[in-house]
């Protein structure tokens, strides 16, 4: 049973996936205007999602109870700081990362 | 229609392809021991690659996964996760007009990544069309291969995984600086981030994602009436 809805979950993310991505060369022929709210919504949705993505991913985080946190709050500063002076995805991801696994499986 | 493979635009897409060889592996890396770490082998995160392939979309899979989440919010979320992908596409329209039997493959694999090095002019003489396939198969592979590496270590249990799902948080936190750092326009930000802590307060954190997205896109629709001008500013 959580067999088949894994495989239904992964289909249809697939689905919607390959509509929005392929979908547009058959909607939209190049010679007409697309219309404009589309344009906008696609425009300001990324930067909107994401940052409710990030509260999605502090959900279940606990600040009123020890560690207050400090795993999360650390390795995010991490990230931000290190992607503040390298610009690159790649090493701060990394480096968020292992600093979050160090902490949460050896300091607290 | 014959088609051999054009060994020297093969190279040239190879050597632009070398970024997203090294992104995509480790990030790739990344959500295979996050999926292994959910129960799921590396057959599922190769075939993830394959018929998902989408960095953000597949990290956020792995919750929908683990909390075994309705079909209907799976859809709604990969909707509002891949919107951009419309206006990716929509911008391809053009350029990938004459594409033949490569054309729906062309706009299914247009990934952040991918999108940008099509659009990046490549050497003097290169066939363009094969270029282009050859430059998205290429980053394809990468994220496959990425994948699948990352679920084999993580169902190894030589390591100890814990922790690991940080690298979604990290993830987002990047491409959200990047995105404000190449805009001028900070209020779909704020919206995305008020929204959906006022919603976790008030729903609770198994129940705010579906309002807190719903509530996101009426609020930028909300909006839009108020600040028409900003809507015309192009900054891709």
């Amino acid at each position: 049973m959580k067999m088949i809805n894994s495989i239904l979950i992964v289909l249809t993310i697939s689905v919607i996936t390959i509509l929005l991505r392929v979908g547009p060369a058959w909607l939209f022929p190049a010679d007409k205007p697309t219309p404009k709210v589309l344009v906008y919504l696609s425009k300001v949705m990324p930067i909107a999602v994401i940052g409710m993505l990030i509260v999605y991913c502090f959900r279940e985080t606990e600040i009123s109870t020890y560690p207050h946190a400090a795993p999360e709050i650390i390795a995010a500063l991490m990230t931000i700081v290190s992607y503040l002076i390298k610009r690159s995805t790649i090493i701060s991801i990394f480096l968020g990362t292992v600093v979050y696994m160090i902490l949460v499986q050896f300091v607290f | 229609m014959k088609n051999r493979i054009d060994k020297q635009t093969l190279i040239q897409a190879f050597k632009a392809s070398l970024p997203t060889l090294a992104g995509y592996t480790v990030m790739g890396i990344a959500f295979g021991l996050l999926l292994a770490n959910a129960g799921y082998n590396f057959i599922w995160a190769g075939a993830m690659g394959l018929i998902i392939y989408g960095g953000t979309m597949q990290f956020v899979a792995v919750d929908l996964l683990s909390t075994q989440a309705s079909l209907l919010q799976t859809a709604f979320v990969t909707f509002l996760v891949h919107s951009r992908h419309i206006f990716y596409s929509i911008s391809m329209i053009d350029k990938y007009k004459d594409r033949g039997k490569a054309r729906p493959y062309l706009f299914y694999s247009l990934t952040d990544e991918t999108y940008a090095l099509v659009n990046m002019p490549p050497e003097e003489g290169v066939d363009k069309a094969k270029y282009d396939l050859y430059l998205s198969i290429l980053n394809q592979i990468y994220w496959i291969c990425g994948d699948m590496i990352g679920a084999l270590i993580g169902s190894l249990s030589i390591i100890n995984t814990e922790g690991v799902d940080f690298a979604m948080t990290a993830l987002f936190i990047v491409i959200f600086m990047e995105q404000l750092m190449s805009t001028h326009d900070y209020v779909p930000a704020v919206i995305g981030i008020a929204v959906a802590f006022i919603c976790l307060i008030f729903f609770g954190s198994e129940n705010f994602f579906l309002p807190a997205m719903i509530l996101i896109v009426t609020a930028l629709l909300f909006v839009r009436q108020f600040r028409n001008e900003e809507t015309d500013e192009d900054d891709k």
